[in-house]
């Protein structure tokens, strides 16, 4: 079986193909190579799932046991929820997680309906200044935000949006990457389709509304997932706007409970769990949009 | 193909000037107006929160504003100046430089490591991407409280494996000598998975036949992997290479819940400064002018993409 020759490893594909690996590459390499090649994603996929599965096993044993030396993997006193019931029944979580939830849905929603907007006209309309727009709107993806914090937040002073909801959305709904990616979607749809509908009386709008937006669900849904995934994660920006604990969203919230209490090992991987699992959820119902829209993103963000 | 008077025309058809009836006209500021009309809503976000900054930004560097708002008065060069002679903005770019080529390199050279060999198409598909991704979706928070607590010197789970082979691990984020490695590695662990995916769409690219053609002639696996997937998979190499380099550049978020630059300012990127200046010294104008010291770094850099890849497409 080892020596098979490269005619033979040509041919096995229709032979040995399992039934169920459609999307799976049907080259094959001889078994042994096949063997070690599997060992080694083995190990690397155990070693890159340990520290997720270290912190959720220390999130359910009790605080004594989680500081315990020598080190146990099972704990004697066996495992508890207690450290998830203090930290819903207690802290700011819950708060949190709503805040995270409230302001990524509307960065989402303002971003997405702004972008794809702008991207129509920029891909449809030909109106004066629109070559000069589509150079400005490429050229700032060059401007990383991160230089902008100063700025941004003597802006929010003067506009009074410290601490406020508004403060933390706004400034993440400008996504310039994200209108370049949606006009260049727009501009491979045929303009037919649009052409019989103008050509009946209908309005811009509504053909924007009713013939292109259902044409690209596949990239909107792509954009949303992305826009969402940003805006929940984003730490830089709503640690610098907010400073009143009851509106923070997740991620900065929980960077005040680790400097606060940082000795509550099995509450602290107990937040840190709950703040993981909203979006390991999303990757679970969207991975198929999100690994497209990966390599559709990745692409165009340059 | 007709252009039916208020229809846009196709593009790359433009009307001629002297052409345009009194109607076209009409309908000429009708379309400009409604181009300007749908892209306002982006553009005044845009102009506010990207542009504006981006310019007020400049403005306060040469400027002493302070975050009270007070002491607006022009300085003109004098926090460049102060910027371009101040030792802690030329360690914390050192540091920066020194994050970005440490996890640069095996961001892009292990992300194509795992790619080629979930797409040699073991069983398993759906998990391997699991297992490498999944750690992209979490939050800064999440991913360093996880490593907080590997890393912990007595009860992380890093240093009871050093244990079992008897050697007494560091206290990885306290030690100079460690600290950097060890955010470095942290860093690998959570933004592999987006390399890896789009080093995977590039192998699903390539075509079959190609290595149909090379097994023909004998070729080994080995041999298909230099002759074939590398050069084929160079375009994302450069493009994998440049997203990295941007991304390690403005790293911040991790270094600051891990170690907030320390020990000692030995893992202090130019962000973390830029912040600590700004927000904690209070000095926002000087922070500016280390800001646009930052800023043409980074420009740079996409500058050399854009003249590596244009020279790459003209030579294709």
């Amino acid at each position: 079986m080892s020596a098979a020759t490269p005619t033979l490893s040509k041919t096995a594909p229709t032979v040995n193909a399992p039934a169920l690996s459609l999307s799976v590459p049907r080259r094959r390499g001889p078994a042994p190579a096949r063997v070690v090649a599997f060992v080694i994603l083995a190990l690397l996929a155990a070693s890159w799932l340990t520290p997720v599965l270290w912190a959720a096993l220390t999130s359910f044993k009790n605080e004594a046991e989680a500081a315990a030396m020598p080190v146990t993997i099972v704990p004697e006193s066996g495992f508890t929820l207690q450290a998830y019931i203090n930290v819903l029944s207690e802290g700011l979580v819950p708060r949190w997680a709503w805040n995270s939830l409230l302001t990524s849905a509307a960065v989402t929603l303002i971003t997405v309906t702004i972008s794809a907007l702008a991207g129509y006209a920029l891909s449809r309309l030909r109106f004066a200044g629109r070559q000069m727009l589509i150079t400005l709107i490429v050229a700032s993806i060059m401007i990383p935000g991160q230089i902008l914090i100063v700025p941004l937040f003597h802006l929010m002073l003067s506009l009074n949006l410290v601490d406020t909801y508004w403060g933390i959305i706004l400034p993440q709904v400008v996504a310039a990457p994200m209108v370049f990616i949606l006009k260049k979607f727009f501009d491979q749809i045929p303009f037919a389709l649009e052409e019989a509908a103008l050509m009946d009386g209908a309005s811009r709008l509504r053909i924007f509304w009713s013939i292109v937006l259902p044409l690209s669900r596949p990239i909107l849904g792509a954009v949303a997932i992305f826009v969402f995934i940003g805006a929940w994660n984003n730490f830089l920006w709503p640690f610098i706007v907010v400073n009143d604990a009851n509106l923070m969203t997740l991620p900065t919230g929980l960077q005040t409970v680790i400097s606060a209490y940082g000795i509550q090992y099995a509450q602290n991987m107990a937040q840190a769990v709950l703040a993981a699992l909203p979006l390991i959820v999303v990757f679970m119902f969207f991975q198929r949009q999100i690994i497209k829209g990966i390599a559709t993103t990745g692409i165009a963000g340059t | 193909m007709t252009t039916a008077d208020g229809l846009v025309a196709p593009p790359g058809v433009t009307e001629k000037a002297d052409t345009l009836s009194a109607g076209r006209v009409r309908r000429r500021r009708a379309e400009n107006l409604r181009g300007w009309l749908y892209c306002t809503p982006f553009l005044a976000a845009f102009g506010l929160f990207l542009i504006w900054p981006t310019v007020y930004g400049l403005w306060m560097s040469f400027t002493g504003t302070s975050l009270a708002g007070t002491n607006t008065q022009f300085v003109g060069l004098a926090n460049w100046r102060e910027a371009l002679g101040d030792p802690q903005v030329w360690s914390s770019l050192g540091n920066t430089a020194w994050f970005t080529l440490l996890s640069t390199i095996p961001l892009v050279a292990i992300a194509m490591l795992l790619a080629v060999l979930v797409n040699l198409g073991l069983p398993g598909q759906w998990f391997w991407r699991l297992s490498f991704f999944m750690p992209f979706l979490l939050a800064s928070t999440v991913v360093s409280q996880f490593w907080n607590w590997m890393y912990n010197p007595q009860l992380g789970l890093i240093n009871t494996f050093l244990g079992w082979f008897g050697i007494a691990g560091p206290a990885w984020l306290q030690d100079p000598n460690t600290a950097m490695i060890a955010v470095v590695i942290t860093t690998v662990w959570w933004t592999i998975g987006f390399n890896f995916l789009l080093y995977l769409a590039a192998l699903q690219n390539i075509p079959d036949q190609l290595y149909e053609a090379a097994s023909l002639d004998g070729a080994g696996g080995w041999r298909k992997f230099l002759s074939i997937t590398l050069p084929q998979l160079a375009p994302t190499t450069v493009l994998v290479l440049v997203l990295q380099l941007l991304a390690s550049l403005k790293v911040f978020d991790q270094i600051y819940q891990m170690t907030a630059g320390g020990p000692g300012g030995t893992t202090r990127p130019v962000l973390l400064y830029i912040y600590e200046v700004g927000f904690t010294g209070y000095r926002l104008g000087y922070a500016s002018a280390i800001s646009y010291i930052f800023f043409f770094l980074i420009i740079i850099v996409s500058i050399a993409y854009m003249v590596i890849s244009s020279r790459r497409s003209v030579k294709a």
